[in-house]
């Protein structure tokens, strides 16, 4: 099974463009091919995303990693983690690096957890 | 730093914690005007020179000059262990390699998170925090000795794409490679956690104006036939470049990775030359990385050094702003040391030489290459017209649209195929709540901060692109696999200055050996391994295997290891005579003109040694302006002298090569003996020279001088001239 080369054929709609038209075209089509990603980028994270947002907290990337994970597990992720964190700070009253690394260990998730499911969403 | 002394790794190793890079983003050369002199030529495209360089060999008949072509030269170096690697980046800058790329060790890109310490690679170096600032901290030394900036440069991919382009954009590194497709194709990373990352890795990247290498290239390293790929690479450099550009890249720093995708003995100008046309009317303001051809490589680095050479006739027939290199070796080993400096200057001495070459020819407005340049652009509009028609690019990769070995519109439907919900970290991208938030800059996409938040990283008193300081600092997490374990391990060696052959590794110990066996491939392999075995080289392998003829012979190369230790305190080392130069001589001579009487003597003809020394054709002595009188072979003393009264020479040349029953010495002494009889020895110069002959023993028996096996004309006339000035 394999498609011949029609070329000849399938350029009919081109032979009538100019070289300009031509490289117009051409970039027209990629923005038709880059828009739906760049908007599923824009609408959606990822735990790399989140734990790069971490690192620029400054939280070690052995933090980082750990602390996303937990923010998976508690399905807060989309949340995003920075977030998460500083609503930990908020609720323990502590410095967002102390309240990250309390997550890290595993502590204040239910608390933030159920700050979140107050809140708008 | 003293060009003398080598890079002290353990102390580049030392206070890394603190260590903040210099500058942050990319640096392009700074060309110099067209017509600029440097030497006796004048250059059209060249860039700043050099302070610090080792120029082509062929430059001491030009002065010593080093012209810089006006692109970057990147050379790939990736040993595995960066300490050692950052020796060898020292060497590349010397030879004029100014983008040093880093190749990150096997299975990184799957790696979930940041790799810290210094654990060995395989296949590359564990690119980490730590890895990053030692290397980088070298650079700044390099860069000040050779006096240029050099670009440092990794990879920005995999599923930890994100965490890497924080860590590159803290630490200053100048380029990355950065292309979702790349993940998507040939990592198997699932396809909308690459492009979901890709914006925020893009993002960052722009935000400190590191140039952006795509990966586009790989295709036509991957399909069966590169050279059918062409449309196809359009189209992927296309989807790269427009989605950058959406990420918040700007043109100028995103870079086209194109590689000429044919290699000889197919007709490869014919073939590359329109796609490299067709590719820079297509992105015109984006930057070409012209990288070399490694598809078709294999044992034998001549053959790949012509086929690159090819490669860099069409960057200067087209155009490039980095040109890259592969080193000669690399389809037969990890590169070593010297390969990479034989990459470089491959680069270096085409594109110098072929400065200006688009003011002497130019290519044909019609014919063949417009109408194959048109074709391309077509046939790749035709591709991305197919991908919307099947729903989008997605939707395309699930249909094996990429690397597909037909040419497109043709489809043999052995492209690589992907899914959506398949490949490594499947299912781990989600939506973004409405309260989604990150409180940090250069942050991709929606990002719900509070009202009247003026900058995103205000809400936590600033983030560590602005905020440096708070970049947590891991230094190893492995006590045994990592730099200084490795440092340790030869740190005697190293503190007694021992010298062991490398290729790759402090004192790998592995050499390498060419040689010709009159016979078939197949035995002249084995014996070759026999040999090595004789020799005592341990793990003999043979690396090249090149038949001359199915009977006749057979050329090889070979590669072992010797772990054998030379001290250098322990050489008898004879001390080396600093020359004139040879601007400095013909001066000298014009000034006041020289002649020597020459001869071979005693029962002895021959004549080979003394016309090398005298021939203006071989470099010789009459080069400089010197009269040579020359009076043949097997003469004697008596007459050699007395044609250097005659023709009231400044010196007197002996070759004396026979040395049974110590005739050469006999035949020294008499020559001064007899020059101090007719009174005459405080005013001419005595030389002798022949294969058995050195300057200690020539002095011994009342000469001058003495030049052994070897000797130039050069070093004989700069002895000449110094000789006769301090005998005024």
């Amino acid at each position: 099974m394999e498609r011949k080369d029609d070329f000849k054929e399938r350029r009919k709609h081109l032979e009538g463009l100019s070289d300009e038209q031509l490289n117009q075209r051409f970039w027209e089509l990629l923005d038709q091919v880059v828009d739906p990603l760049a908007e599923l980028a824009r609408t959606h994270t990822s735990p790399a995303i989140e734990r790069s947002v971490l690192l620029r907290m400054g939280f070690s990337s052995l933090e980082a990693k750990s602390i996303v994970e937990k923010c998976q597990q508690h399905g807060l992720l989309a949340k995003g983690v920075g977030n998460v964190v500083l609503k930990a700070s908020a609720i323990s009253g502590r410095p967002y690096r102390e309240a990250g690394l309390e997550l890290a260990q595993g502590n204040l998730w239910s608390e933030v957890q159920a700050e979140f499911a107050g809140g708008a969403n | 730093m003293d060009v003398n002394e080598k890079l002290n790794i353990p102390e580049l190793l030392k206070d890394l914690e603190n260590y903040r890079p210099r500058r942050k983003g990319w640096t392009w050369r700074k060309p110099l005007p067209r017509d600029t002199q440097i030497g006796p030529f004048k250059y059209k495209q060249v860039s700043e020179s050099l302070k610090n360089y080792v120029p082509l060999p062929a430059a001491k008949y030009f002065g010593n000059i080093d012209p810089q072509p006006d692109c970057i030269i990147t050379t790939e170096i990736a040993s595995g262990r960066f300490e050692d690697d950052i020796r060898r980046m020292r060497m590349a800058a010397w030879h004029g390699a100014d983008h040093i790329m880093v190749i990150r060790t096997a299975g990184q890109s799957h790696y979930d998170g940041l790799i810290e310490g210094s654990p060995e690679g395989i296949g590359g170096v564990p690119i980490t925090r730590k890895q990053l600032r030692a290397s980088r901290k070298a650079l700044d030394i390099i860069e000040d000795e050779v006096g240029r900036p050099i670009n440092f440069h990794s990879y920005v991919s995999g599923v930890a794409g994100p965490d890497i382009a924080v860590l590159f954009a803290e630490e200053g590194v100048n380029g990355a490679h950065q292309d979702p497709q790349y993940n998507v194709l040939y990592r198997n990373v699932n396809m909308v956690r690459s492009f979901v990352d890709a914006a925020e890795a893009k993002k960052l990247m722009a935000s400190v104006n590191m140039l952006q290498i795509d990966g586009a290239h790989n295709a036509n390293a991957t399909a069966r036939e590169a050279w059918k790929v062409m449309p196809e690479l359009l189209v992927q450099h296309g989807i790269n470049c427009a989605f950058s550009l959406k990420a918040g890249m700007k043109k100028e720093y995103i870079s086209l990775s194109t590689v000429p995708p044919t290699a000889t003995p197919a007709p490869e100008i014919y073939l590359d030359l329109p796609y490299a046309v067709a590719l820079r009317e297509l992105f015109q303001g984006f930057k070409m990385r012209a990288q070399m051809n490694s598809k078709y490589m294999e044992a034998d680095p001549r053959e790949a050094t012509v086929n690159h050479t090819m490669n860099l006739l069409i960057s200067r027939l087209t155009s490039v702003d980095i040109q890259s290199t592969i080193t000669p070796d690399e389809g037969r080993n990890i590169p070593w040391h010297y390969n990479n400096i034989a990459a470089t200057n491959t680069a270096k001495q085409m594109l110098i030489g072929l400065d200006g070459i688009m003011d002497l020819v130019e290519l044909k407005k019609e014919g063949p290459l417009r109408d194959k340049v048109r074709e391309l652009k077509e046939r790749a509009i035709l591709f991305l017209e197919e991908i919307i028609a099947v729903g989008g690019y997605f939707k395309a990769v699930e249909a094996g649209f990429f690397v597909d070995s037909a040419q497109y519109p043709a489809r043999n439907y052995d492209g690589i195929v992907r899914h959506m919900d398949g490949g490594v970290a499947q299912d781990s991208v989600l939506l973004r709540d409405k309260d989604y938030m990150a409180p940090v800059c250069e942050h991709y996409g929606n990002n719900n901060l509070p009202a009247g938040t003026k900058k995103a990283c205000d809400l936590i008193g600033g983030c560590t692109l602005c905020h440096p300081e708070k970049i947590i600092y891991i230094d190893e997490l492995d006590e045994e696999d990592n730099a200084a374990k490795r440092l340790e391990a030869m740190a005697e060696h190293r503190e007694k200055g021992l010298l062991r052959p490398e290729v790759e590794w402090y004192a790998d110990g592995v050499i390498s050996m060419q040689l010709f066996y009159p016979t078939s491939a197949r035995v002249a392999e084995y014996a070759a391994l026999a040999l090595a075995e004789k020799m005592g080289i341990e793990e003999a392998e043979v690396i090249n295997r090149l038949p001359m003829h199915p009977a006749e012979g057979t050329f090889l190369e070979l590669k072992g290891k010797v772990n054998i230790d030379i001290d250098p305190a322990a050489l008898d080392i004879p001390e080396e005579v600093p020359l004139l130069s040879e601007e400095e001589i013909r001066a000298d001579i014009k000034a006041k003109p020289m002649a020597i009487v020459a001869a071979t003597v005693g029962e002895d003809e021959h004549s080979v040694g003394m016309r090398e020394i005298i021939d203006i054709k071989h470099g010789g002595i009459e080069g400089y302006g010197i009269t040579c009188h020359y009076l043949g072979t097997s003469v004697s003393i008596e007459k050699v002298v007395d044609a250097a009264i005659e023709t009231a020479a400044d010196a007197i040349l002996i070759s004396t090569i026979i040395t049974h029953a110590d005739i050469h010495r006999i035949n020294m002494r008499k020559l001064h003996e007899l020059c101090k009889e007719k009174g005459i020895r405080d005013k001419v110069i005595l030389v002798a020279g022949g294969t058995q002959v050195t300057n200690d023993i020539a002095v011994e028996e009342g000469m001058d001088a003495g030049f052994g096996r070897g000797t130039h004309g050069h070093a004989v006339a700069s002895f000449l001239v110094e000789k006769r000035r301090s005998l005024k």
